[in-house]
């Protein structure tokens, strides 16, 4: 494995006020590797990737970046060192246009912003002729492509994604997923929680499964995939079969569910797994 | 701003003699609920205290245009930048420690804040009202209509300011950081936008409208250490009609409310401009809460 860049070491914690959620998680992510997190609902997913921007509280355990600790670092400093976040909802700015929430994605930055801007519309056509629409008026797909890019605008060495696809239709789902292996394929480092475990893991150099806050299992994306303890528990039957069967709320566009003011923990996440 | 009710006047000049007191009412009621929603936006934080920063600027003019004899736009801008230097330091100094506690406990202290400053402007300037200048101010006549210089000021003063606004949420980076922080925090906040940035920003605006709206307010009736106080509810009747959190929104609402209080005249007391602005508030909570342009 190459050098990491993220290394999860034994977290413990949750959010303030409530029980922990996070029970001794480990996890690391390799330069240039996808990996990609999955586990039932309420398994601490979504809390990994929150802690890592201090927007869950860290009880014990150690968050690095390329060895530097970060644990408890505010989410803008995170920013600085060269991650970006997609959460999992509420994950646009709904009544800026799509040109000023890439603006918002390269906040930070003073220079080189129209040419990263010009980079993300080249890699998502359909928000090309869609720059001035209020991104809060767009599909669920458009929407996706707005919140990945608006991520992608500082060139991140690392990318958490929470949950790309949920939501969303087979046809952008493919999108989405193919648009994420390009990423990774282009040398980001990509951390990825995903219902559409199938698929995800499919792309993903490794996988880990979570469950109850603690590590389960981990291994390469296709020794998961080729695991049938894995096979019964999260990809809807033995071996292999059509990547969309355990997609059971796949039509639905409104599900990236950006209205919802309360995107805490796991336990709201859409039960669409098999 | 009475109506004066000549019996040479005509019913159509009549009309438009209203619409022009609607329209200066509505220009200072805009240039505060703009403020009002802009706090609400960013901090979601209902500032009761915002009237009485008002009263702050308005009063604020005064040592640098009477006593000092400034020029009267030198005087304005010194009494915006010093509203605003206070609002910034009651925020560092107070409010940014209760943030965390919660909407209700940041309200409740802003009331404190109000009564405090209104306290000191008394202190200060004595109870009783005061003006910028004694005098006429003699109205320009423009065919059957009246229109006095005074007026010309606030309306144009009021079109600019509402101009700049405009520009600075949708041309400038941290314009548009408001706006984004106001549709969500913690996107913003993971976005890297330094949200400390951001909230200073926020009440410099606010502040320095609120001051020009208190300075036209006594620029048009007189000087009272409760006036901004007495002005907060048509405020924040037009920010909750545009859609709290919307600063467009509130400068429709601030001339939906300015216009209708005035031609109410028509046929109730003028006393009773004030419950205008309350029946609107609250017809618009019963029938759309969330205002004309759904706000926060």
């Amino acid at each position: 494995m190459a050098a990491s860049v993220l290394d999860i070491t034994d977290l413990h914690g949750g959010y303030s006020g409530g029980a922990d959620i996070l029970r001794g998680v480990s996890l690391s992510v390799g330069a240039g590797e996808i990996v990609v997190i999955i586990g039932p609902n309420g398994a601490g997913k979504s809390t990994v990737m929150r802690a890592v921007f201090g927007l869950a509280r860290v009880r014990s355990g150690r968050i690095r970046l390329r060895g530097e600790d970060i644990t408890g670092l505010p989410a803008d400093k995170v920013v600085r060192r060269g991650v970006c976040y997609v959460p999992q909802v509420a994950n646009i700015f709904a009544s800026l246009t799509v040109d000023e929430n890439l603006d918002m994605g390269a906040f930070i930055r003073r220079r080189g912003i129209a040419e990263a801007k010009e980079k993300i519309y080249r890699r998502f056509p359909p928000l090309d002729k869609l720059r001035q629409a209020p991104a809060g008026q767009l599909s669920g797909g458009q929407r996706q492509m707005v919140a990945l890019g608006r991520a992608l605008m500082l060139e991140p060495e690392l990318l958490l994604l929470d949950e790309p696809t949920a939501g969303l239709s087979p046809k952008y789902m493919d999108e989405i997923f193919n648009i994420v292996d390009e990423i990774g394929a282009a040398g980001l480092s990509v951390l990825m929680v995903e219902q559409n475990a199938r698929q995800a893991l499919a792309m993903a150099d490794r996988g880990y499964i979570l469950a109850t806050g603690k590590n389960r299992l981990s291994d390469s994306g296709r020794n998961l995939l080729a695991n049938p303890e894995v096979g019964r528990m999260f990809l809807g039957g033995e071996g292999e079969g059509d990547g969309h069967d355990m997609q059971n709320d796949g039509g639905v566009v409104k599900g990236g569910g950006r209205d919802s003011e309360d995107d805490g923990g796991d336990v709201k996440n859409r039960d669409s797994h098999g | 701003m009475t109506v004066a009710t000549l019996k040479t006047v005509t019913p159509m000049v009549e009309l438009a003699q209203l619409l022009i007191y609607g329209v200066v009412l509505g220009s200072i009621i805009a240039l505060g609920a703009i403020g009002v929603s802009l706090t609400f936006g960013v901090l979601r934080f209902a500032n009761f205290a915002h009237g009485d920063y008002m009263t702050v600027g308005a009063y604020l003019v005064l040592p640098f245009y009477a006593v000092l004899q400034l020029p009267m736009f030198a005087a304005v801008l010194i009494a915006i930048a010093g509203t605003a230097l206070m609002a910034v330091t009651i925020d560092r100094l107070l409010f940014e420690r209760l943030r965390q506690a919660g909407p209700l406990v940041l309200l409740i202290s802003s009331f404190g804040v109000g009564l405090m400053l209104r306290s000191v402007v008394q202190m200060v300037w004595g109870p009783r009202t005061l003006v910028y200048e004694s005098g006429i101010d003699l109205p320009l006549r423009l065919g059957a209509l009246r229109i006095k210089p005074d007026h010309l000021t606030i309306i144009g003063g009021a079109l600019l300011l509402v101009l700049t606004v405009h520009l600075l949420l949708t041309r400038t980076r941290i314009g548009k950081a408001m706006r984004a922080m106001s549709d969500s925090p913690e996107l913003a906040r993971v976005s890297g936008i330094n949200t400390a940035q951001v909230i200073l920003f926020t009440w410099v605006a606010g502040a320095a409208l609120a001051a020009t709206a208190g300075f036209f307010l006594a620029l048009d009736t007189t000087l009272l250490p409760g006036m901004g106080w007495f002005f907060l509810l048509p405020v924040f009747a037009a920010a909750i009609l545009g859609g709290i959190g919307r600063p467009y929104g509130a400068i429709i609402g601030g001339y939906v409310i300015g216009i209708t209080a005035e031609f109410s005249t028509l046929f109730i007391s003028a006393a009773y401009k004030p419950a205008v602005a309350f029946a609107i508030m609250v017809a618009i909570l019963i029938l759309r809460p969330t205002g004309i342009l759904r706000g926060n």
